[in-house]
């Protein structure tokens, strides 16, 4: 405890000189601050990605719930005694809440995108709609359907559910992937930085047994190299966070029509997030290139 | 040389020091490489301010003993004690601080080769956190004393044999050691270079340092012989032996 906490010290204080003491140079450094880089790129994807999907999956189930709807098709003047009629048998049908016939202007909204603004969809002869909102066990569509062929003909049960529910499921799936990617991200990230560490530790292997031979402690040779990589990953990681955050935010899509592809994107406090990939990127530097250390540091006297 | 480097890093360290306590004790120790057995039964007491010799034929074990003085190898069995500390349950930072107050020079010292002469002397210093190494006063003078003053700048890699032993002597006796090991200082440089490195070790002896160096140049055992009174220690068949006057 003690041993880590003046290690944390030496980080955060800093000391020019024992910086000084690994070589400034060296590609390992270099290549640390690109891998961190696209880590962090990589990071905003799969943040972005599993936000998309977890937000499309939320706004999938919501509509599930009101997912039914019962289409009348009739002559004008019978249109509102059939409506009532089904109203009427659905509120009395197990496993439905309540059932509620779409206004005009509801019915005009879902069909402008189709036909256009100016159609005057008040003197068209349109079949109704009635929304079915269902009791999360659902109702039985074929009970329903018989009832429906032998009182109201003319009556067409639409059931979303079961094409939506699959891909509720889908995008409940993206969304543990995308976790799942964040996670591998940081473990990758933490492997790679170990193996650079190494690297360094073994190229400048002669100046760890210098400093040992003076008097150098374990963190002061530590500090040098776990300094050199968690700055170098913190830099990397800001250029990555940024880049893939731009590329983000000017990602095609509308606001309001989300779907996979057009609602790849972080919304208000997920932007936030963002922030948190330098430090959470350079704490994992921390910790592998101080294992690293640790273990080769051990084996010398 | 003003006396100050030697000194003053000394009265610093003192309240540490365990007083009278001897600088480093051997036991019974032994030491096995494997298998077999490379030293056996050796009990030695140095003494403060005392200058020793080392020798006995390559291979005997000399490094190996040396190694041992400043816990770079722990003995294989008996006791061995740094200023008073048993090495056995040394821990690597009580390691690290004993090592602060040993001086250790190669034959084949090493440097870090990207820093200049100057901050490679001034390592020692700036790794026990005491000092910043570009306004130590005291290292000028320290570098003047080893008559490197002109290479301060210089890279390592750019020192001539003789340079080099000068440097990792200036790098050990920096922090003020009670101690000065030189394994083989004179191996890589000529006579005239040899003498004048002896010069330098006679020298902190008088100033008080304890001084072992392990060598097999008798002409150079000889030489310090008439200088000081030297103790010379032999390795011979795994064991320690005080050597007569016959050198």
């Amino acid at each position: 405890m003690n041993a880590l906490f003046s290690a944390l010290t030496a980080l955060f204080v800093g000391d020019l000189q024992r910086d000084r003491v690994v070589p400034a140079s060296g590609y390992t450094s270099t290549l640390t601050g690109l891998t961190a880089a696209a880590m962090a790129f990589l990071l905003v994807f799969a943040m972005a990605l599993t936000s998309a999907s977890y937000r499309l999956a939320q706004d999938w189930s919501q509509a599930l719930e009101q997912s039914a709807t019962l289409r009348i098709s009739a002559p004008v003047e019978q249109l509102d005694v059939q409506v009532a009629r089904a109203i009427e048998l659905l509120e009395t049908t197990p496993g439905i809440v309540y059932a509620r016939p779409l206004s005009i202007e509801e019915q005009s909204d879902l069909l402008t995108p189709w036909l256009g603004v100016d159609v005057p969809f008040d003197t068209l002869p349109l079949p109704r709609l009635i929304e079915i909102v269902q009791t999360p066990d659902g109702f039985d569509p074929q009970g329903l359907r018989l009832r429906l062929t032998g009182e109201l003909p003319s009556a067409v049960l639409d059931d979303h559910a079961r094409w939506r529910r699959p891909l509720v499921e889908a995008a409940n799936w993206l969304s543990v992937l995308g976790a799942v990617a964040i996670g591998l991200i940081g473990l990758t990230s933490g492997a790679m930085i170990i193996l650079a560490a190494r690297a360094a530790l073994a190229a400048n292997a002669q100046v760890i047994s210098v400093l040992r031979l003076i008097g150098a402690t374990d963190a002061y040779i530590e500090a040098a190299f776990v300094r050199r990589f968690a700055f170098r990953t913190f830099l990397g990681a800001v250029v990555g966070t940024i880049i893939g955050a731009s590329v983000v935010a000017l990602f095609p899509g509308e606001e309001g029509h989300a779907t996979i592809l057009t609602g790849l994107r972080l919304s208000g406090v997920e932007w936030m997030w963002l922030v948190l990939i330098p430090p959470i990127l350079s704490s994992i530097a921390f910790s592998a290139t101080r294992y690293a250390a640790n273990r080769v540091l051990k084996g010398l006297t | 040389m003003s006396d100050c480097i030697l000194c003053g890093a000394q009265a610093q360290q003192g309240s540490d020091v365990e007083s009278g306590a001897d600088v480093i004790e051997l036991d019974a120790v032994a030491y096995s490489y494997g298998g077999g057995e490379l030293l056996s039964d050796m009990s030695l007491t140095i003494i403060p301010g005392a200058f020793y010799f080392l020798t006995g034929p390559s291979g005997a074990g000399k490094t190996t003993f040396l190694k041992m003085c400043y816990a770079a190898l722990k003995p294989t069995s008996g006791e061995l004690k740094l200023f008073g500390q048993d090495v056995r349950t040394m821990e690597r930072d009580d390691i690290a601080l004993v090592r602060r107050r040993i001086g250790v020079v190669h034959q084949d010292c090493q440097f870090i080769n990207h820093l200049s002469v100057a901050a490679n002397i001034a390592l020692p210093v700036s790794v026990s956190g005491q000092d910043n190494w570009d306004d130590t006063t005291n290292l000028q003078e320290l570098m003047a004393w080893v008559g490197l003053s002109h290479r301060a700048n210089a890279l390592p890699p750019e020192l001539s044999g003789g340079e080099r032993q000068r440097a990792a002597l200036a790098r050990a006796i920096i922090m003020s050691p009670d101690i000065v090991l030189a394994d083989e200082p004179t191996g890589n440089v000529d006579w005239e270079m040899s003498e004048r490195l002896l010069r330098l070790l006679l020298e902190l002896n008088r100033m008080g340092k304890t001084v072992v160096i392990a060598s097999h140049d008798l002409g150079l055992i000889r030489s310090a012989k008439s200088q000081v009174q030297a103790r010379v220690l032999r390795i011979a068949n795994k064991r320690l032996q005080l050597a007569g006057a016959n050198l």
